[in-house]
């Protein structure tokens, strides 16, 4: 079997794959050992093969790895996030419909307070005098050393400055409350002293 | 490209873990063909930074459809058939009014080859210059994109003639006509450099023939 040039060169690919008869084979390589051109053809194709195939041709940009790692767990990150998501927001859900309930329910009273200091408004006493400015916003037992506007107060009772839309001071009402609680006084008056005399201490 | 089977073994243990919700072990997975998934997107978009996007964008792809992925492919196949259907879809955005000239030659007339510079041997070292890493990126750069993907999947990703020919869905013909062209072309763009110019510079560089 005899082959020309052109047929080598068309065969060059497959013989490089091993991907030829015998016969075919053994012809080309005896047309290529005569023939230069063949021979730099089948050489330099095979050095192609051999140097694209080289791991070194895989050239990255620096940080590539960085980044690909980087944007693959922003997505694994997230995608864990959406499969529990469904369980936390029936979680909330739930929580907030008993919520509701438990808010809407009569049998549920007032919690316990931590601090006895945290009475609400309601424990003062509406007879009791206080006094106020008519300007300020805030009613004081007489003598609250936290009195906004000392030279412009009235006196009135506490219900009243409730009614009014006054609201206790925090410093001299919890200290009446607190005064008032634990001695059991009934009037401004005592209270007032009981206050002061806390306040000398 | 793991071909031992303990690598493989190992593969498919951690595909399951990832399966079964290890997402983290994913990365672990990809690693050892980042390199070459860049490659692939790089031949076909022949843009550094498109080919960079496209790779994360085929490996998030894998991640979420790793439970399509079948044992009868390799794993690496698999990751380098996703990126280059992503990288193809991103040229076709790209170039969708430009059609390729190249591509236009007869694939059947036979390729005659136009330099027969003498180029026996070439040492593997070469590749260590980023020079000739790039005279050789510009050669495949240069080709029609119809015999950069078959060149780039068989020569360089080692994929077979039957992978090829599945991944880009042509025949196994048309894959070893095109990478006979493919070859014969890049051989006559790099003859002359590798047969004169580079190698003079090059025992001028080392001070002895290199080839």
């Amino acid at each position: 079997m005899v082959v020309q040039c052109e047929q080598v060169w068309r065969e060059v690919s497959n013989y490089l794959e091993g991907d030829l008869n015998p016969e075919l084979r053994l012809a080309i390589e005896q047309h290529v050992r005569g023939c230069s051109r063949c021979t730099a053809v089948l050489d330099g194709t095979r050095n192609v093969v051999h140097l694209y195939g080289d791991e070194r041709m895989f050239d990255v940009p620096l940080g590539f790895s960085y980044r690909l790692r980087h944007r693959l767990e922003e997505t694994t990150s997230s995608r864990k996030r959406t499969a529990l998501g469904w369980v936390v927001a029936f979680a909330v859900a739930a929580l907030l419909l008993a919520s509701f309930e438990v808010a809407r329910s009569s049998s549920w009273g007032w919690p316990q307070l931590r601090n006895r200091l945290a009475q609400s408004t309601t424990s003062i006493p509406p007879n009791m005098m206080v006094v106020a400015a008519d300007d300020g916003k805030v009613f004081h037992v007489p003598g609250c050393r936290y009195i906004h506007d000392k030279a412009h107060v009235r006196t009135l009772t506490a219900g009243e400055a409730l009614k009014e839309g006054y609201t206790p001071c925090v410093r001299c009402m919890k200290q009446y409350l607190s005064a008032a609680a634990l001695a059991g006084f009934a009037d401004a008056e005592t209270a007032s002293a009981a206050v002061r005399a806390s306040e000398e201490e | 490209m793991p071909e031992n089977p303990a690598e493989n073994l190992n593969e498919e243990r951690l595909i399951q873990r990832v399966c079964n919700g290890e997402h983290e072990l994913f990365y672990e997975l990809v690693r050892p063909y980042e390199r070459r998934l860049y490659a692939a997107a790089l031949a076909i978009l022949r843009n550094e930074a498109d080919a960079e996007d496209v790779t994360q964008e085929a490996v998030l792809k894998a991640f979420k459809h790793i439970r399509q992925f079948r044992a009868e492919a390799r794993f690496s196949t698999w990751l380098i058939q996703i990126t280059v259907n992503e990288a193809r879809m991103r040229r076709r955005k790209q170039h969708a009014d430009l059609i390729d000239p190249i591509d236009h030659r007869d694939e059947e007339g036979n390729y005659v080859p136009q330099d027969f510079a003498d180029w026996r041997e070439i040492p593997s070292e070469t590749l260590e210059r980023k020079e000739i890493r790039e005279k050789l990126g510009q050669a495949l750069s240069s080709l029609g994109e119809k015999y950069r993907e078959v060149f780039i999947l068989r020569d360089m990703q080692h994929l077979s003639i039957d992978e090829t020919a599945k991944v880009l869905g042509i025949s196994i013909a048309s894959v070893k006509t095109r990478l006979l062209r493919a070859r014969l072309m890049l051989r006559d763009l790099l003859a002359p450099g590798f047969g004169g110019n580079w190698s003079s510079r090059l025992t001028f560089e080392k001070g002895s023939k290199p080839w």
